[in-house]
Protein backbone atom coordinates (compact mmCIF):
# COMPACT_ATOMS: atom_id res chain seq x y z
CA UNK A 1 0.00 0.00 0.00
CA UNK A 2 1.03 3.41 -0.92
CA UNK A 3 1.02 6.18 1.78
CA UNK A 4 0.96 9.61 1.10
CA UNK A 5 3.40 12.28 1.49
CA UNK A 6 1.56 13.49 4.68
CA UNK A 7 1.96 9.96 6.05
CA UNK A 8 5.47 9.82 5.26
CA UNK A 9 6.28 12.70 6.95
CA UNK A 10 4.45 11.63 9.89
CA UNK A 11 6.08 8.38 10.31
CA UNK A 12 9.59 10.15 10.31
CA UNK A 13 8.88 13.35 12.08
CA UNK A 14 5.88 11.99 14.50
CA UNK A 15 8.02 10.57 16.93
CA UNK A 16 10.45 12.86 17.80
CA UNK A 17 7.87 15.32 18.18
CA UNK A 18 5.78 13.32 20.42
CA UNK A 19 9.07 12.64 22.44
CA UNK A 20 9.93 16.59 22.88
CA UNK A 21 6.27 17.12 24.12
CA UNK A 22 5.78 14.53 26.02
CA UNK A 23 9.20 15.07 28.26
CA UNK A 24 8.26 19.29 28.15
CA UNK A 25 5.17 18.60 29.82
CA UNK A 26 6.72 16.44 32.76
CA UNK A 27 9.15 19.00 33.61
CA UNK A 28 6.80 21.67 33.62
CA UNK A 29 4.33 18.99 36.02
CA UNK A 30 7.07 18.35 38.01
CA UNK A 31 8.94 21.49 38.60
CA UNK A 32 5.55 22.78 39.59
CA UNK A 33 4.62 20.16 41.57
CA UNK A 34 7.75 19.81 43.35
CA UNK A 35 7.81 23.95 44.20
CA UNK A 36 11.46 23.75 42.61
CA UNK A 37 12.92 27.78 42.94
CA UNK A 38 13.22 29.04 39.55
CA UNK A 39 17.09 29.86 40.37
CA UNK A 40 17.73 25.99 40.35
CA UNK A 41 15.33 25.14 37.44
CA UNK A 42 12.79 27.29 35.76
CA UNK A 43 10.09 25.97 34.09
CA UNK A 44 9.65 25.57 30.43
CA UNK A 45 6.63 28.33 30.43
CA UNK A 46 9.25 30.64 32.10
CA UNK A 47 11.88 30.17 30.23
CA UNK A 48 9.79 30.88 26.91
CA UNK A 49 8.79 33.85 29.19
CA UNK A 50 12.26 35.37 29.89
CA UNK A 51 12.79 34.83 25.75
CA UNK A 52 9.97 37.34 25.13
CA UNK A 53 10.73 39.37 27.63
CA UNK A 54 14.56 39.84 26.96
CA UNK A 55 13.66 39.69 23.68
CA UNK A 56 15.09 43.20 22.77
CA UNK A 57 18.25 42.61 24.54
CA UNK A 58 18.97 39.26 23.10
CA UNK A 59 18.72 40.07 19.94
CA UNK A 60 22.48 42.50 19.67
CA UNK A 61 24.25 39.34 21.52
CA UNK A 62 22.56 36.75 19.18
CA UNK A 63 23.45 38.81 15.90
CA UNK A 64 27.57 39.09 17.14
CA UNK A 65 27.31 35.52 18.18
CA UNK A 66 26.09 35.14 14.32
CA UNK A 67 28.72 37.25 12.77
CA UNK A 68 31.32 35.18 14.87
CA UNK A 69 29.62 31.72 13.43
CA UNK A 70 29.28 32.45 9.83
CA UNK A 71 33.25 34.25 9.64
CA UNK A 72 34.32 31.22 11.84
CA UNK A 73 32.54 28.50 9.76
CA UNK A 74 33.52 30.27 6.23
CA UNK A 75 36.92 30.69 7.21
CA UNK A 76 36.52 26.65 8.24
CA UNK A 77 35.66 25.68 4.66
CA UNK A 78 38.42 27.45 3.58
CA UNK A 79 41.15 26.15 5.16
CA UNK A 80 39.36 22.75 5.67
CA UNK A 81 38.80 22.13 1.85
CA UNK A 82 42.87 23.62 1.51
CA UNK A 83 43.85 21.00 3.60
CA UNK A 84 42.38 18.46 2.06
CA UNK A 85 43.39 19.71 -1.15
CA UNK A 86 46.80 18.88 0.27
CA UNK A 87 46.75 15.82 1.57
CA UNK A 88 45.44 15.19 -1.66
CA UNK A 89 48.58 16.44 -3.54
CA UNK A 90 51.12 13.93 -2.50
CA UNK A 91 51.16 10.86 -0.66
CA UNK A 92 54.41 12.11 1.36
CA UNK A 93 52.50 15.41 2.64
CA UNK A 94 49.78 12.99 3.66
CA UNK A 95 51.47 11.15 5.73
CA UNK A 96 53.57 14.26 7.10
CA UNK A 97 50.18 16.07 8.12
CA UNK A 98 47.48 13.67 8.91
CA UNK A 99 48.83 13.03 12.94
CA UNK A 100 49.26 16.36 13.23
CA UNK A 101 45.73 17.43 12.19
CA UNK A 102 44.55 14.73 14.46
CA UNK A 103 46.88 15.87 17.39
CA UNK A 104 45.60 19.57 17.20
CA UNK A 105 41.97 17.85 18.19
CA UNK A 106 43.20 16.19 21.04
CA UNK A 107 44.31 19.99 22.28
CA UNK A 108 41.35 21.34 24.41
CA UNK A 109 40.42 24.40 22.66
CA UNK A 110 38.96 26.15 25.50
CA UNK A 111 42.49 26.21 27.01
CA UNK A 112 43.61 27.35 23.88
CA UNK A 113 40.64 30.15 23.70
CA UNK A 114 42.62 32.46 26.59
CA UNK A 115 46.26 32.00 24.13
CA UNK A 116 44.23 33.36 21.69
CA UNK A 117 43.16 36.39 23.38
CA UNK A 118 46.83 37.30 24.73
CA UNK A 119 47.87 37.03 20.73
CA UNK A 120 44.97 38.79 19.28
CA UNK A 121 43.00 40.84 21.54
CA UNK A 122 39.40 41.06 22.93
CA UNK A 123 38.39 41.70 19.43
CA UNK A 124 36.19 39.63 16.99
CA UNK A 125 39.36 37.64 16.00
CA UNK A 126 39.92 35.10 18.30
CA UNK A 127 36.99 34.26 18.45
CA UNK A 128 36.14 33.61 14.68
CA UNK A 129 39.46 31.36 15.01
CA UNK A 130 37.94 29.39 18.00
CA UNK A 131 35.22 28.60 15.89
CA UNK A 132 36.94 27.60 12.90
CA UNK A 133 39.18 25.13 14.96
CA UNK A 134 35.81 23.64 16.13
CA UNK A 135 35.38 23.47 12.73
CA UNK A 136 38.05 22.68 10.18
CA UNK A 137 38.71 19.44 11.39
CA UNK A 138 35.57 17.44 10.17
CA UNK A 139 35.39 19.37 6.85
CA UNK A 140 39.35 18.24 6.36
CA UNK A 141 38.90 14.85 7.17
CA UNK A 142 35.83 14.29 5.33
CA UNK A 143 36.59 15.81 1.84
CA UNK A 144 40.50 14.18 1.96
CA UNK A 145 38.43 10.88 2.16
CA UNK A 146 36.03 11.77 -0.32
CA UNK A 147 38.93 12.94 -2.47
CA UNK A 148 39.85 9.58 -2.64
CA UNK A 149 36.67 7.61 -2.79
CA UNK A 150 36.17 7.92 -5.94
CA UNK A 151 35.80 4.38 -7.93
CA UNK A 152 39.16 2.86 -9.50
CA UNK A 153 37.40 1.40 -12.35
CA UNK A 154 35.82 4.58 -12.96
CA UNK A 155 39.12 6.48 -12.87
CA UNK A 156 40.95 3.64 -15.32
CA UNK A 157 38.33 4.31 -17.66
CA UNK A 158 38.30 7.66 -17.66
CA UNK A 159 42.37 7.11 -18.33
CA UNK A 160 41.76 4.76 -20.77
CA UNK A 161 39.64 7.35 -22.76
CA UNK A 162 42.90 10.00 -22.36
CA UNK A 163 42.17 12.22 -19.78
CA UNK A 164 44.56 13.74 -18.16
CA UNK A 165 45.05 13.75 -14.26
CA UNK A 166 43.62 17.43 -14.28
CA UNK A 167 40.90 16.16 -16.16
CA UNK A 168 40.03 13.30 -13.88
CA UNK A 169 40.57 15.63 -10.65
CA UNK A 170 38.31 18.05 -11.92
CA UNK A 171 35.38 15.51 -13.86
CA UNK A 172 35.84 12.62 -11.28
CA UNK A 173 37.58 12.97 -8.07
CA UNK A 174 35.68 16.64 -7.25
CA UNK A 175 32.34 15.74 -7.68
CA UNK A 176 33.15 12.32 -6.16
CA UNK A 177 33.98 13.98 -2.96
CA UNK A 178 31.02 16.72 -2.58
CA UNK A 179 29.01 14.29 -0.89
CA UNK A 180 31.59 13.89 1.96
CA UNK A 181 32.47 17.35 2.00
CA UNK A 182 28.55 18.19 3.12
CA UNK A 183 28.72 15.63 5.45
CA UNK A 184 31.71 17.14 6.97
CA UNK A 185 30.25 20.28 7.11
CA UNK A 186 27.18 19.58 8.48
CA UNK A 187 28.95 18.04 11.51
CA UNK A 188 31.04 21.57 11.57
CA UNK A 189 27.45 23.73 11.37
CA UNK A 190 26.52 22.33 14.48
CA UNK A 191 30.36 22.54 16.06
CA UNK A 192 30.28 26.09 15.17
CA UNK A 193 27.38 27.56 18.11
CA UNK A 194 29.48 25.99 20.70
CA UNK A 195 32.34 27.18 19.25
CA UNK A 196 31.50 30.88 19.59
CA UNK A 197 29.69 30.70 22.98
CA UNK A 198 33.46 29.01 24.41
CA UNK A 199 35.09 31.89 22.38
CA UNK A 200 32.55 34.39 24.40
CA UNK A 201 33.65 32.80 27.65
CA UNK A 202 36.97 34.17 27.85
CA UNK A 203 36.45 37.40 27.19
CA UNK A 204 33.94 39.52 25.06
CA UNK A 205 31.30 42.38 25.78
CA UNK A 206 28.48 40.63 23.64
CA UNK A 207 27.07 37.13 22.47
CA UNK A 208 25.12 34.72 23.82
CA UNK A 209 28.26 33.34 25.45
CA UNK A 210 28.68 36.08 27.51
CA UNK A 211 25.20 36.74 28.05
CA UNK A 212 24.62 33.26 29.81
CA UNK A 213 27.85 34.18 32.21
CA UNK A 214 26.15 37.49 32.60
CA UNK A 215 22.35 35.66 33.71
CA UNK A 216 24.26 33.53 35.64
CA UNK A 217 26.14 35.32 38.14
CA UNK A 218 22.79 37.39 38.52
CA UNK A 219 21.10 33.53 39.40
CA UNK A 220 18.32 35.00 36.70
CA UNK A 221 18.50 30.61 35.44
CA UNK A 222 15.36 31.51 33.85
CA UNK A 223 17.99 33.45 31.22
CA UNK A 224 20.77 31.15 31.11
CA UNK A 225 18.03 28.32 29.87
CA UNK A 226 16.53 30.94 26.92
CA UNK A 227 20.06 31.58 25.91
CA UNK A 228 20.94 27.89 25.60
CA UNK A 229 17.43 27.37 23.94
CA UNK A 230 18.21 29.94 21.40
CA UNK A 231 22.17 28.96 20.77
CA UNK A 232 20.38 25.35 20.11
CA UNK A 233 17.98 26.47 17.57
CA UNK A 234 21.00 28.57 15.76
CA UNK A 235 23.02 25.45 15.64
CA UNK A 236 19.57 23.65 14.21
CA UNK A 237 18.79 26.31 11.81
CA UNK A 238 22.48 26.10 10.58
CA UNK A 239 22.55 22.33 10.33
CA UNK A 240 18.91 22.96 8.20
CA UNK A 241 20.75 25.44 6.01
CA UNK A 242 23.48 23.25 4.86
CA UNK A 243 20.91 20.44 4.46
CA UNK A 244 18.77 22.42 1.85
CA UNK A 245 22.12 23.83 0.20
CA UNK A 246 23.37 20.23 -0.37
CA UNK A 247 19.66 19.13 -1.73
CA UNK A 248 19.84 21.58 -4.11
CA UNK A 249 23.46 21.15 -4.85
CA UNK A 250 23.29 17.38 -5.10
CA UNK A 251 20.41 16.38 -7.12
CA UNK A 252 21.73 13.16 -8.35
CA UNK A 253 22.57 12.23 -5.25
CA UNK A 254 19.68 12.25 -3.40
CA UNK A 255 17.34 10.69 -6.61
CA UNK A 256 14.12 9.29 -5.13
CA UNK A 257 15.21 5.70 -4.64
CA UNK A 258 17.85 7.03 -2.41
CA UNK A 259 15.36 9.13 -0.58
CA UNK A 260 12.75 5.70 0.17
CA UNK A 261 15.39 3.50 1.30
CA UNK A 262 16.21 6.51 3.89
CA UNK A 263 13.10 7.17 5.83
CA UNK B 1 34.40 2.95 -45.06
CA UNK B 2 36.54 2.33 -41.80
CA UNK B 3 40.13 1.77 -42.77
CA UNK B 4 40.90 0.61 -38.99
CA UNK B 5 43.63 -2.09 -39.06
CA UNK B 6 44.36 -3.44 -35.69
CA UNK B 7 47.22 -6.03 -35.06
CA UNK B 8 48.62 -7.42 -32.14
CA UNK B 9 52.11 -9.02 -32.22
CA UNK B 10 53.63 -10.94 -29.74
CA UNK B 11 52.21 -9.88 -26.65
CA UNK B 12 53.13 -11.19 -23.22
CA UNK B 13 52.47 -10.32 -19.86
CA UNK B 14 53.35 -11.95 -16.46
CA UNK B 15 52.83 -10.66 -13.42
CA UNK B 16 54.49 -10.95 -10.03
CA UNK B 17 52.86 -12.00 -6.74
CA UNK B 18 55.28 -12.54 -3.55
CA UNK B 19 58.32 -13.24 -5.78
CA UNK B 20 56.14 -15.65 -7.73
CA UNK B 21 55.72 -15.18 -11.41
CA UNK B 22 52.31 -15.68 -12.74
CA UNK B 23 52.05 -15.82 -17.00
CA UNK B 24 49.27 -14.15 -17.76
CA UNK B 25 49.14 -13.57 -21.54
CA UNK B 26 52.02 -15.94 -23.77
CA UNK B 27 52.80 -14.38 -27.23
CA UNK B 28 49.54 -13.02 -28.54
CA UNK B 29 49.19 -12.67 -31.77
CA UNK B 30 46.15 -11.55 -34.23
CA UNK B 31 45.05 -8.90 -36.38
CA UNK B 32 41.61 -7.34 -36.51
CA UNK B 33 40.73 -6.07 -40.49
CA UNK B 34 38.48 -2.71 -40.95
CA UNK B 35 35.01 -3.50 -39.72
CA UNK B 36 35.48 -6.63 -38.76
CA UNK B 37 34.04 -7.80 -35.19
CA UNK B 38 36.40 -10.12 -32.97
CA UNK B 39 34.93 -12.50 -30.33
CA UNK B 40 37.11 -13.01 -27.54
CA UNK B 41 36.30 -16.27 -25.34
CA UNK B 42 37.87 -18.09 -22.94
CA UNK B 43 37.43 -19.77 -19.16
CA UNK B 44 37.88 -17.24 -16.57
CA UNK B 45 41.50 -15.84 -15.58
CA UNK B 46 42.52 -16.26 -19.08
CA UNK B 47 43.86 -12.54 -19.41
CA UNK B 48 41.35 -11.37 -21.66
CA UNK B 49 40.99 -8.40 -19.55
CA UNK B 50 44.60 -8.40 -19.06
CA UNK B 51 44.90 -8.48 -23.04
CA UNK B 52 42.25 -5.36 -23.13
CA UNK B 53 44.35 -3.39 -20.63
CA UNK B 54 47.26 -3.54 -22.66
CA UNK B 55 45.60 -2.20 -25.81
CA UNK B 56 43.94 0.75 -24.35
CA UNK B 57 46.90 1.59 -22.81
CA UNK B 58 46.36 1.06 -18.92
CA UNK B 59 49.31 -1.44 -18.39
CA UNK B 60 52.24 -2.03 -20.28
CA UNK B 61 53.15 -5.53 -22.12
CA UNK B 62 56.69 -7.50 -20.99
CA UNK B 63 57.04 -7.79 -24.86
CA UNK B 64 55.31 -7.22 -28.39
CA UNK B 65 53.38 -4.28 -29.44
CA UNK B 66 50.13 -2.79 -30.60
CA UNK B 67 49.88 -1.84 -34.08
CA UNK B 68 47.18 0.83 -35.30
CA UNK B 69 47.17 1.03 -39.29
CA UNK B 70 50.40 -0.47 -39.50
CA UNK B 71 52.17 2.16 -37.27
CA UNK B 72 53.12 1.00 -33.24
CA UNK B 73 51.19 2.39 -31.38
CA UNK B 74 53.59 4.31 -28.18
CA UNK B 75 50.75 6.22 -26.58
CA UNK B 76 47.75 4.31 -26.58
CA UNK B 77 45.35 6.30 -23.98
CA UNK B 78 42.56 7.60 -25.73
CA UNK B 79 43.48 6.05 -29.18
CA UNK B 80 40.52 2.81 -28.76
CA UNK B 81 36.82 3.08 -27.42
CA UNK B 82 36.44 1.53 -24.75
CA UNK B 83 33.66 -0.14 -22.45
CA UNK B 84 34.16 -2.15 -19.48
CA UNK B 85 31.43 -4.65 -18.02
CA UNK B 86 29.78 -2.13 -15.86
CA UNK B 87 28.65 1.00 -17.19
CA UNK B 88 30.29 3.72 -15.05
CA UNK B 89 28.24 6.48 -15.76
CA UNK B 90 28.89 9.28 -13.86
CA UNK B 91 26.43 9.87 -11.04
CA UNK B 92 26.25 13.25 -11.12
CA UNK B 93 25.73 13.98 -14.79
CA UNK B 94 22.55 13.51 -16.79
CA UNK B 95 22.67 11.18 -19.44
CA UNK B 96 23.62 13.86 -21.97
CA UNK B 97 26.16 14.70 -20.51
CA UNK B 98 27.81 11.75 -19.70
CA UNK B 99 28.12 10.22 -23.10
CA UNK B 100 29.42 13.42 -24.34
CA UNK B 101 32.41 12.80 -22.29
CA UNK B 102 34.54 10.99 -24.98
CA UNK B 103 34.61 14.70 -27.03
CA UNK B 104 34.86 16.77 -23.78
CA UNK B 105 37.90 15.08 -22.78
CA UNK B 106 39.42 15.59 -26.23
CA UNK B 107 38.79 19.46 -25.94
CA UNK B 108 36.23 19.58 -28.74
CA UNK B 109 32.87 21.85 -28.92
CA UNK B 110 30.52 20.79 -26.24
CA UNK B 111 27.18 22.12 -28.11
CA UNK B 112 28.54 20.08 -31.37
CA UNK B 113 28.86 17.19 -29.37
CA UNK B 114 25.34 17.57 -27.27
CA UNK B 115 23.61 18.06 -30.40
CA UNK B 116 25.17 14.87 -32.27
CA UNK B 117 24.37 12.98 -28.83
CA UNK B 118 21.19 14.55 -28.67
CA UNK B 119 20.11 13.14 -32.42
CA UNK B 120 21.40 9.73 -31.66
CA UNK B 121 19.38 9.35 -28.28
CA UNK B 122 16.80 7.23 -30.13
CA UNK B 123 18.67 5.05 -31.64
CA UNK B 124 20.25 4.34 -28.36
CA UNK B 125 16.82 3.78 -27.05
CA UNK B 126 17.55 6.85 -24.65
CA UNK B 127 15.08 9.38 -26.17
CA UNK B 128 13.45 11.52 -23.81
CA UNK B 129 15.77 10.40 -20.97
CA UNK B 130 18.89 12.72 -22.34
CA UNK B 131 18.18 14.82 -19.13
CA UNK B 132 17.64 11.86 -16.41
CA UNK B 133 20.66 10.68 -13.75
CA UNK B 134 21.89 7.76 -14.48
CA UNK B 135 20.77 6.32 -11.06
CA UNK B 136 17.32 6.81 -12.33
CA UNK B 137 17.60 3.97 -15.55
CA UNK B 138 17.35 0.56 -15.85
CA UNK B 139 20.14 -2.10 -16.40
CA UNK B 140 19.75 -1.72 -20.02
CA UNK B 141 19.28 2.07 -20.34
CA UNK B 142 22.21 2.56 -18.30
CA UNK B 143 24.29 0.12 -20.59
CA UNK B 144 23.11 1.56 -23.87
CA UNK B 145 23.97 5.06 -22.56
CA UNK B 146 27.15 3.48 -21.94
CA UNK B 147 27.66 2.21 -25.17
CA UNK B 148 26.49 5.44 -26.95
CA UNK B 149 29.33 6.98 -24.72
CA UNK B 150 31.55 4.85 -26.73
CA UNK B 151 30.24 5.37 -29.84
CA UNK B 152 30.72 9.01 -29.29
CA UNK B 153 34.60 8.85 -28.63
CA UNK B 154 34.75 8.34 -32.50
CA UNK B 155 37.51 5.74 -32.60
CA UNK B 156 37.70 3.19 -34.98
CA UNK B 157 38.24 0.19 -32.76
CA UNK B 158 36.29 -0.24 -29.83
CA UNK B 159 36.77 -2.64 -27.30
CA UNK B 160 34.11 -4.40 -25.03
CA UNK B 161 34.64 -6.06 -22.15
CA UNK B 162 31.68 -8.19 -21.31
CA UNK B 163 29.26 -5.38 -21.80
CA UNK B 164 26.20 -7.55 -21.17
CA UNK B 165 27.48 -9.53 -18.79
CA UNK B 166 25.60 -8.53 -15.77
CA UNK B 167 22.25 -8.22 -17.70
CA UNK B 168 18.91 -10.25 -17.67
CA UNK B 169 18.96 -13.08 -20.60
CA UNK B 170 16.22 -11.48 -22.11
CA UNK B 171 17.19 -7.86 -22.36
CA UNK B 172 20.42 -9.33 -23.34
CA UNK B 173 19.46 -10.73 -26.44
CA UNK B 174 17.50 -7.42 -27.43
CA UNK B 175 20.76 -5.67 -26.69
CA UNK B 176 22.66 -8.26 -29.06
CA UNK B 177 20.59 -7.93 -32.14
CA UNK B 178 20.64 -3.91 -31.87
CA UNK B 179 24.27 -3.93 -31.36
CA UNK B 180 24.37 -5.82 -34.66
CA UNK B 181 22.30 -3.20 -36.15
CA UNK B 182 24.58 -0.37 -34.69
CA UNK B 183 27.97 -1.80 -35.59
CA UNK B 184 26.33 -1.80 -39.24
CA UNK B 185 25.60 1.34 -39.82
CA UNK B 186 28.33 2.99 -37.87
CA UNK B 187 31.17 0.40 -39.28
CA UNK B 188 33.35 -0.08 -36.69
CA UNK B 189 35.96 -2.53 -35.92
CA UNK B 190 34.86 -4.70 -33.28
CA UNK B 191 36.90 -6.33 -30.24
CA UNK B 192 34.27 -8.07 -27.92
CA UNK B 193 34.37 -10.46 -24.45
CA UNK B 194 32.17 -12.99 -23.50
CA UNK B 195 32.04 -15.87 -21.66
CA UNK B 196 28.47 -16.78 -23.75
CA UNK B 197 29.24 -19.29 -26.41
CA UNK B 198 26.18 -18.19 -28.27
CA UNK B 199 26.81 -14.60 -27.79
CA UNK B 200 29.90 -15.34 -29.82
CA UNK B 201 28.92 -16.82 -32.36
CA UNK B 202 25.54 -14.43 -33.25
CA UNK B 203 28.02 -11.36 -33.02
CA UNK B 204 31.02 -12.21 -34.37
CA UNK B 205 33.07 -11.90 -38.02
CA UNK B 206 35.65 -14.53 -36.05
CA UNK B 207 35.63 -15.91 -32.73
CA UNK B 208 39.25 -16.24 -30.66
CA UNK B 209 39.39 -18.45 -28.41
CA UNK B 210 41.87 -18.11 -25.48
CA UNK B 211 43.54 -21.01 -23.50
CA UNK B 212 43.92 -20.85 -19.53
CA UNK B 213 46.71 -19.37 -18.15
CA UNK B 214 49.04 -18.22 -19.68
CA UNK B 215 46.45 -17.07 -22.34
CA UNK B 216 47.21 -18.00 -25.84
CA UNK B 217 44.92 -18.06 -28.64
CA UNK B 218 43.84 -21.82 -29.62
CA UNK B 219 41.54 -21.30 -31.60
CA UNK B 220 40.66 -18.67 -34.77
CA UNK B 221 37.26 -19.72 -35.85
CA UNK B 222 35.80 -17.93 -38.82
CA UNK B 223 32.06 -17.66 -38.43
CA UNK B 224 30.43 -17.57 -42.03
CA UNK B 225 26.87 -17.33 -41.03
CA UNK B 226 25.16 -14.88 -43.32
CA UNK B 227 24.18 -11.27 -42.23
CA UNK B 228 21.89 -9.48 -41.40
CA UNK B 229 21.12 -12.66 -38.21
CA UNK B 230 18.36 -13.29 -36.59
CA UNK B 231 17.90 -14.95 -33.69
CA UNK B 232 16.52 -17.79 -35.54
CA UNK B 233 20.09 -18.58 -36.17
CA UNK B 234 20.57 -20.30 -33.04
CA UNK B 235 18.80 -23.27 -34.12
CA UNK B 236 20.17 -23.36 -37.80
CA UNK B 237 22.20 -26.52 -38.31
CA UNK B 238 25.94 -24.49 -38.97
CA UNK B 239 25.10 -22.57 -36.04
CA UNK B 240 24.81 -25.67 -33.77
CA UNK B 241 28.09 -27.01 -36.00
CA UNK B 242 30.45 -24.25 -34.77
CA UNK B 243 28.85 -24.08 -31.42
CA UNK B 244 30.19 -27.23 -31.14
CA UNK B 245 33.52 -26.94 -32.15
CA UNK B 246 33.95 -23.75 -30.00
CA UNK B 247 32.85 -26.04 -26.98
CA UNK B 248 35.48 -28.65 -27.53
CA UNK B 249 38.10 -26.31 -27.69
CA UNK B 250 37.21 -24.71 -24.71
CA UNK B 251 36.79 -27.83 -23.01
CA UNK B 252 33.16 -28.23 -22.11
Amino acid sequence: MKESAAQRRWRSYGPPIILILGLLVLWEVLVTWQAVPPWILPAPSQIIQAMWQNADLLLPHVLQTMKQVLLGLGLAIVTGVALAAILDLSSWLRRALYPLLVASQTIPILALAPLLIIWFGFGLTPKVFIVTLFCFFPIAINTADGLTAADPELLALLHAMGATRRQIWRKVRLPASLPYFFSGLRIAATYSVVGAIIGEWVGASQGLGIFMLRSANAFKTDQVFAAIVISSLLSLILFGLVFIAERALLPWYYTSQRESQWV
Amino acid sequence: MSNAHLAVNQISKTFYDNGQAIPALAEINFSAGAGEFITLIGPSGCGKSTLFNIIVGLMEPDTGEICLNGQVLRQRTGMFGYMPQRDLLLPWRSVLNNVILGPELAGEDLKAARQEAASLLPLFGLEGFGEAYPATLSGGMRQRAALLRTFLTHREVMLFDEPFGALDALTRRDLQAWLLDIWRQFNKTILFITHDVEEALFLSDRVLVMSPRPGRIALDLIVDLPRPRRPNILVEPHFIELKAQLLSTLGA
